[in-house]
């Protein structure tokens, strides 16, 4: 209680808005940030192929592009409630309050991630091109919602 | 209330008879003019100028996304919005359209602005517009900028006004800024390696990546001692990165600038998704240079 009224004290004397505290994160925001991780390993198994910095193996890369297929289906955004945004959780989020703002455009751009893994899954099998291909349209998907979506560091 | 208002406008007055020799917009010197004249355009290598310059970061219409369609990006029409501590700035339409754009513009009306920040009229452009940046580019480059950029499209979208606080909305106020800030001097000394001098020219002249990633002072000058060493984010939420990024290789950065990917294949985000949608398409030899002359920034001395 001390320490709490002597931080309400610092703020005030300081002119800090009390809310600016940092948060801790909850369980949605913490699996969402692993989801996120997960997303990254199989990108840097497809992107260090096509980027030529691992060799490219047709099975490990059909399975990495079959796991972001069903990650962009797995329902995630029941994982981003109400209230679990940058500006009311400051410091445990880059999620903007934009999300809820536009819920259906967060939605259609899901949308758009789900169909950029497919033509990965269809693509990274094949040979070195195809994967190639597909890369670009994959990660231009990922970077449409960051883009809007998610505060700066 | 009032009597502070008479005291403004007083000290306004009398600062305006004292400064208006300094402040007044300059125009473009006769060699520059000449050069500009005597170059035979290149639309082409415009295009290229074009992307490395980042125009259509902020002259495309709000929405358009990063990884959409390319025709998007290549109207001008404005109405981005950008929110600083000065003021919100609108980006101004700057389309082929005669009336709203700048269809009816001379070669030389485009080169100053770009070079000087000062409008056909006469007035000082605020410097949300990076021409403290592209003061840096030859007139050879302006040229065929203006070739490319009369091929592209009209749009009769007006332009909005910017929503400025006193004192930042006198734009004659703009020219104490450009004595203190305009000029066409490199910032980092590369020395003679044509990868890095090239780099230097992309970053200093046309990319304006230290206009986020360098900290700015209290009149938004860039603070070229600190240069691309991070800071507050200048028209949003959270924090720019300093460059080079820890542990990234120059390759890492050149990737990054293709294709959006961190080495830890994070995606890119905000502003800087514009950026890699119109670095991406510039020569890869270029995107190496840039990578060069960013990892080459932590090693150099600051001015």
């Amino acid at each position: 209680m001390k320490t709490l009224l002597t931080t309400l004290a610092t703020c005030v004397a300081l002119g800090l808005p009390g809310v600016a505290l940092a948060q801790d994160a909850t369980p949605h925001i913490n699996a969402r940030k692993a989801m996120m991780n997960l997303y990254a390993y199989n990108l840097g198994v497809l992107g260090g192929m096509a980027q030529g910095q691992v060799p490219y193996d047709a099975d490990l890369a059909r399975s990495a592009a079959t796991s972001l297929f069903h990650l962009s289906r797995s329902g995630s955004a029941r994982m981003f409630p109400a209230g679990s945004d940058s500006v009311s959780m400051p410091g445990a989020t880059r999620a903007l309050p934009a999300i809820w703002e536009n819920f259906p455009d967060y939605g259609a751009r899901a949308a758009a991630l789900a169909a950029a893994t497919e033509v990965m899954m269809n693509a990274a099998g094949t040979d070195l091109a195809s994967l190639q291909g597909a890369m670009a349209g994959l990660g231009g998907a990922c970077g449409d919602c960051h883009q809007t979506y998610r505060q700066a560091q | 209330m009032r009597r502070l208002a008479v005291a403004a406008l007083g000290l306004g007055l009398v600062a305006g008879a004292a400064g208006s020799v300094l402040t007044a917009p300059a125009s473009l010197p006769p060699e520059t003019l000449a050069a500009l004249a005597a170059h035979p355009a290149d639309a082409t290598h415009g295009e290229a100028v074009f992307w490395a310059g980042g125009c259509a970061s902020c002259h495309a219409a709000p929405g358009v996304a990063p990884s959409g369609p390319l025709e998007p990006r290549l109207i001008l029409s404005g109405g981005r919005r950008f929110a600083t501590p000065f003021g919100t700035f609108v980006a101004p339409n700057v389309s082929m359209d005669p009336e709203q754009g700048i269809g009816g513009w001379t070669q030389a009306q485009f080169a100053g602005a770009l070079l000087l920040g000062v409008s056909p009229e006469g007035a000082h452009y605020y410097p949300a517009f990076p021409y403290a940046t592209y003061a840096r580019a030859t007139p050879q480059d302006v040229a065929d900028l203006w070739a490319f950029w009369q091929g592209l499209p009209a749009d009769a979208t007006p332009s909005q006004p910017h929503d400025l606080g006193f004192p930042f909305s006198i734009r004659r106020a703009v020219g104490v800024w450009k004595l203190l800030n305009l000029n066409a001097d490199p910032v980092i000394a590369v020395g003679d390696d044509p990868v890095l001098q090239r780099g230097a020219y992309l970053v200093e002249a046309l990319a304006h990546c230290a206009e986020c990633h360098t900290p700015r002072d209290a009149l938004g000058g860039l603070n070229t001692a600190a240069w691309m060493a991070g800071g507050p984010n200048p028209s949003g939420e959270g924090r720019i990165p300093a460059l080079p990024p820890q542990g990234w290789s120059a390759q890492d950065i050149a990737n990054y600038l293709q294709s959006g990917f961190t080495p830890s294949f994070d995606v890119v985000g905000g502003e800087m998704a514009d950026v890699v949608a119109n670095i991406s398409r510039i020569a890869p030899e270029d995107r190496t240079a840039i990578a060069a002359y960013v990892m080459a920034v932590r090693s150099s001395p600051s001015p």
